[in-house]
């Protein structure tokens, strides 16, 4: 994770080859800089892999009615069941097909996942801009609140919320997690926006006219967006993992079909002891399959703010 | 035996694939002991880079490609690991550009002390803290600086204090090489002054070899005993350092020079030298100074001239090697 | 750049071209006193009691070492930062009281050229982008124009042909050039008043002279004045017409740049002078101050 630093880079012996104008855009359009940050992602191999594990899971999410051989709720197996030739993972207590239930439940880990990670970073870059550009008793309160934030341990919070919130459903969940889980993108965000507040390409923008917005928003904040992209990346395994550990707790709702809701029922009915041990690794294995893609495309993200790094 | 000892240094570097920039090329260099050489050049030039090369600290993407480098006779070039970090003490170092990036900034200056010398302790050292205390004074005391600096973090420290505690690390060591890069920059003219005359009194009195990388050739004439010019990765000139300012040079050397001038005088005329140094990542045929310089002619864009002898030292230019040869003919026929 | 392949600079005074109408830069016993924040409750006088006019069209120089509070009296100058005590006036606009909105306009006629190229621009934006965006601000073009307007810029700049500077970022460039951009960028909303804090001092010298003679040319061609803030007297010697020199945030010493250089009064000016390095002094052994000590 590069922090950007004032120090000049060592010269290039000479001038450099010539890049293709389009990736030099004077203003990029959202569409153009999606584009070129997929670019940039994909010339990274360990993103490249990450990205390619987060698609495959993408598709079987997208696709999961054509993909999946039994509606995940209907309970018309034999329960109890260990892997066999219809049920390819076993069938749960309530005679379920976990192998559907598991490329169904992709669904909503995906869900929470994005949902909540871009939910948390949305709400740490604005509070972060905030604080980091504009010292002064706006900035203290904004850092006190974050820190009393950071403080407060996360999955009790996560518990007692779940807990004592009417309505059970996913967006719950994803508001809770989301709620939980702002403080450290945005304490990261706020420290990384007032050094680059200082920076001299900042005042200089003051000096050609830019106005705070623009000079927040095009200048400062396209400098953030390795930090950004990191924070949200975090955030979103974080929130992978805390929906897991909510519905596992019996603490979402019991009816939806998701990885964590699997391990839940895999609890209740002692699925190790009765020898359905595919019940328990599959969606522990999903879990830590789409963490680690979302972790892996993190080690790519280094050259989104840093063009240097892109011409590889 | 001279203390170092280089040939035919070659460095490479591959920031992505299939470029490759030779930014250091044949390179024969000699450093006896006690001298004190400057190296000179534009940014880019590569001195940087052989300065790294010959203290063996070298990182991918670049490196030695070919070459041998003997410390004492012996060659470090093939050297690893713990063998090579042996070398350190009491043999070569580095002083790094600039002060901040060398020192750790959350730590004190006594414990950057502490850490050299306890990584590179010997039987019968006193690494103390004690210990470490009293040689920090007395090396800050070396650099002039008072042994109060020993509890101060790096951000306390002005530039060229900053500067000079590097300085004093270097010497922890007792190391009979020392290599500055570029240590003057970013430090104001009065404070520069202050730091390169620490640095020749220091040289003096302790005797090391030590070699000046800086592209400020009027700052380097006025410390140095010998001086070495390059351009495009190649070492174009190699002259003692009180000639310099005198009689013909490589034009590369003379258009440096021509960057300096007396702001007393009553005419001042300032030189630069337009263009860009050239792309090393191509192949260069014939002189790389060719662009730019007054005096090229066609066998300039034939081959790379080869240093030949030019007044008290050489020069690689065909036109100059011409001239001196003419000088000599000229003189021995009288 | 221009053909001639030693871009040669002399010492000579410009005539500003008649009917100029740049207002003249006037600061009167400014001064600036930090509050050090810390366990002693400490101030710092950074700026003390300074006064100097910037003539229209004439080029000033403030020279001093780190810590003489030249950065400091630029800043004030440029409303970064406001005096404690004293008036900074600009024609007839007091700097010193500008809020945002009078800021803005301020920058319309006095702009900056910082001291480290790489610093001052950008990253992300190209060489195109960063000289637009004063035309787009100040002088209300559309893109299209602005972009006809930056293309002429980077050619005034020397950075011919425009086409192939245009989409660079800034590690493409050397540092010349980057400065180069940053100059580009300063003159695009046509200002009457440049404040150069040492534009040269992390180039190489063989990129100094290229760089001088760029901002002496366009001095003489737009009539604009010029703040020349440096460590370094040779190039204050070349470019201006009149310098003040700061110790301590105090003038020890001003007058016509010629003369103060051959007859300096104050021993912080000749210390300045023997600090610049020399190859061509008496014997080649470089200048007094290290002859002295070794």
């Amino acid at each position: 994770m590069t922090i950007i630093t004032a120090v000049p880079p060592p010269e290039a012996p000479g001038t450099a080859a010539q890049i293709p104008i389009g990736a030099g855009g004077a203003i990029p359009g959202p569409l153009r800089f999606l584009g070129r940050a997929l670019r940039t992602l994909w010339s990274n191999g360990k993103a490249r892999t990450g990205l390619i594990i987060l698609g495959l899971i993408i598709f079987v999410a997208v696709f999961a009615p054509l993909l999946a051989p039994h509606s995940p709720t209907a309970t018309t197996f034999t329960p109890y069941r260990g892997p066999n030739a219809v049920n390819w993972f076993g069938t749960t207590g309530n005679g379920q097909d976990v192998f559907s239930q598991i490329i169904y439940g992709a669904r909503v880990s995906l869900l929470v996942g994005l949902v909540a990670g871009g939910l948390a970073t949305l709400v740490a870059v604005t509070l972060g801009l905030i604080a980091g550009y504009r010292p002064g008793p706006i900035d203290e309160v904004l850092g006190f609140v974050t820190n009393l934030a950071l403080v407060i341990p996360a999955l009790p919070l996560m518990i007692i919320l779940a807990a004592y919130l009417q309505g059970r459903s996913v967006w719950t969940i994803v508001l809770v997690v989301a709620f939980t889980s702002w403080a450290t993108g945005a304490r990261v965000i706020r420290s990384q926006a007032s050094t680059l507040r200082t920076r001299e390409f900042v005042t200089s923008a003051a000096f050609s006219g830019e106005r705070l917005f623009r000079v927040v928003f095009r200048e400062i904040l396209p400098n953030m967006t390795s930090l950004v992209a990191a924070s949200f990346f975090a955030a979103a395994t974080a929130a992978v993992l805390a929906e897991a550990s909510l519905e596992f707790l019996g603490l979402g709702n019991p009816a939806t079909v998701s990885w964590g809701t699997i391990l839940y029922h895999a609890e209740q009915q002692n699925a190790l002891l009765t020898g359905q041990w595919v019940m328990v690794f599959a969606p522990g294995l999903a879990i830590v399959l789409l963490m680690v893609s979302f972790t892996l495309i993190n080690f790519g993200v280094d050259a989104l703010s840093n063009p240097r790094l892109r011409e590889k | 035996m001279a203390l170092l000892e280089a040939h035919d240094v070659n460095v490479a570097y591959e920031p992505s694939r299939g470029q490759r920039i030779w930014s250091v090329r044949d390179v024969d260099l000699t450093l006896e002991q006690g001298e004190f050489v400057g190296l000179v050049g534009e940014s880019g030039c590569g001195k940087t880079t052989l300065g790294y090369a010959l203290t063996r600290m070298l990182r991918p993407p670049a490196r030695l490609e070919s070459g041998v480098i003997c410390f004492d006779g012996v060659d470090i070039g093939s050297m690893h690991g713990e063998e090579l970090r042996r070398q350190r003490r009491n043999g070569f170092a580095l002083v790094l550009q600039s002060g901040m990036n060398a020192l750790n900034p959350v730590r004190t200056i006594a414990h950057h002390f502490g850490d050299i010398m306890k990584a590179h302790a010997r039987p019968g050292d006193d690494v103390t803290a004690t210990g470490i205390r009293r040689r920090g004074a007395e090396l800050l005391d070396s650099v002039r600086l008072d042994s109060g600096v020993l509890g101060r973090f790096p951000h306390e420290l002005s530039g060229g204090m900053r500067q000079r505690v590097s300085i004093a690390l270097a010497l922890a060591l007792e190391p009979r090489m020392i290599v500055f890069d570029e240590p003057t920059t970013a430090l104001d003219v009065i404070v520069q002054q202050a730091v390169m005359a620490t640095i020749k009194d220091l040289q003096r009195e302790r005797g090391f070899s030590a070699i000046l990388i800086s592209h400020d050739l009027g700052m380097v004439l006025e410390v140095t005993d010998r001086v070495m010019v390059m351009y495009a990765g190649r070492i174009v000139e190699d002259q003692p350092a009180r000639d310099l300012a005198h009689g013909l040079h490589h034009p590369y050397t003379e258009a440096l020079l021509n960057c300096y001038a007396d702001p007393r005088a009553d005419v001042v005329r300032l030189g630069g030298i337009p263009g860009t140094p050239p792309d090393l990542s191509l192949p260069q045929a014939g002189c790389s100074f060719t662009p730019r310089c007054p005096l090229a002619e066609d066998i300039c864009r034939a081959a790379d001239p080869p240093l030949s002898p030019l007044g008290l030292g050489r020069a690689a230019c065909y036109v100059r090697a011409r001239a001196g040869h003419v000088e000599m003919e000229a003189s021995s026929v009288q | 750049m221009s053909s001639d392949l030693s871009p040669d600079l002399d010492g000579r005074a410009v005539s500003v071209p008649p009917g100029s109408s740049v207002p003249a830069l006037t600061v009167t016993g400014v001064s600036k006193v930090y509050r050090v924040r810390g366990r002693e409750r400490k101030t710092v006088t950074a700026v003390d009691d300074v006064s100097f006019t910037v003539a229209p069209g004439a080029a000033v120089g403030l020279v001093g070492a780190s810590g003489s509070g030249k950065s400091t009296l630029a800043k004030m100058i440029t409303g970064s930062e406001r005096p404690t005590a004293g008036s900074i006036t600009f024609g007839d606009v007091a700097v010193g009281r500008l809020r945002t909105g009078g800021l803005r306009k301020l920058h319309h006629q006095v702009q900056m050229v910082f001291q480290d190229p790489y610093g001052a621009l950008n990253p992300l934006h190209t060489a195109e982008y960063t000289v637009m965006r004063p035309c787009q601000n100040f002088l209300g073009m559309s893109a299209g124009q602005a972009r006809q307007r930056a293309a002429e810029l980077l050619e005034t700049v020397g950075l011919t042909p425009p086409s192939q500077f245009a989409a660079k970022l800034p590690h493409q460039l050397s540092g010349g050039q980057r400065q180069r951009v940053v100059i580009a960028r300063a003159l695009a909303c046509d200002p009457g008043l440049i404040v150069a804090d040492e534009p040269i001092s992390m180039l190489d010298v063989s990129l100094r002279a290229g760089v001088l003679k760029l901002l002496a040319e366009l001095r003489r061609e737009r009539g604009l004045s010029l703040l020349y803030i440096t460590h370094d007297l040779l190039s204050a010697r070349v470019i201006t017409d009149e310098i003040i020199v700061l110790n301590f945030g105090r003038v020890v010493e001003r007058g016509p740049t010629k003369q103060v250089l051959q007859h300096p009064r104050d021993s912080y000016t000749t210390q300045l002078l023997d600090a610049v390095p020399n190859p061509f002094a008496a014997d080649g052994a470089g200048s007094p101050a290290v002859r002295s000590r070794t």
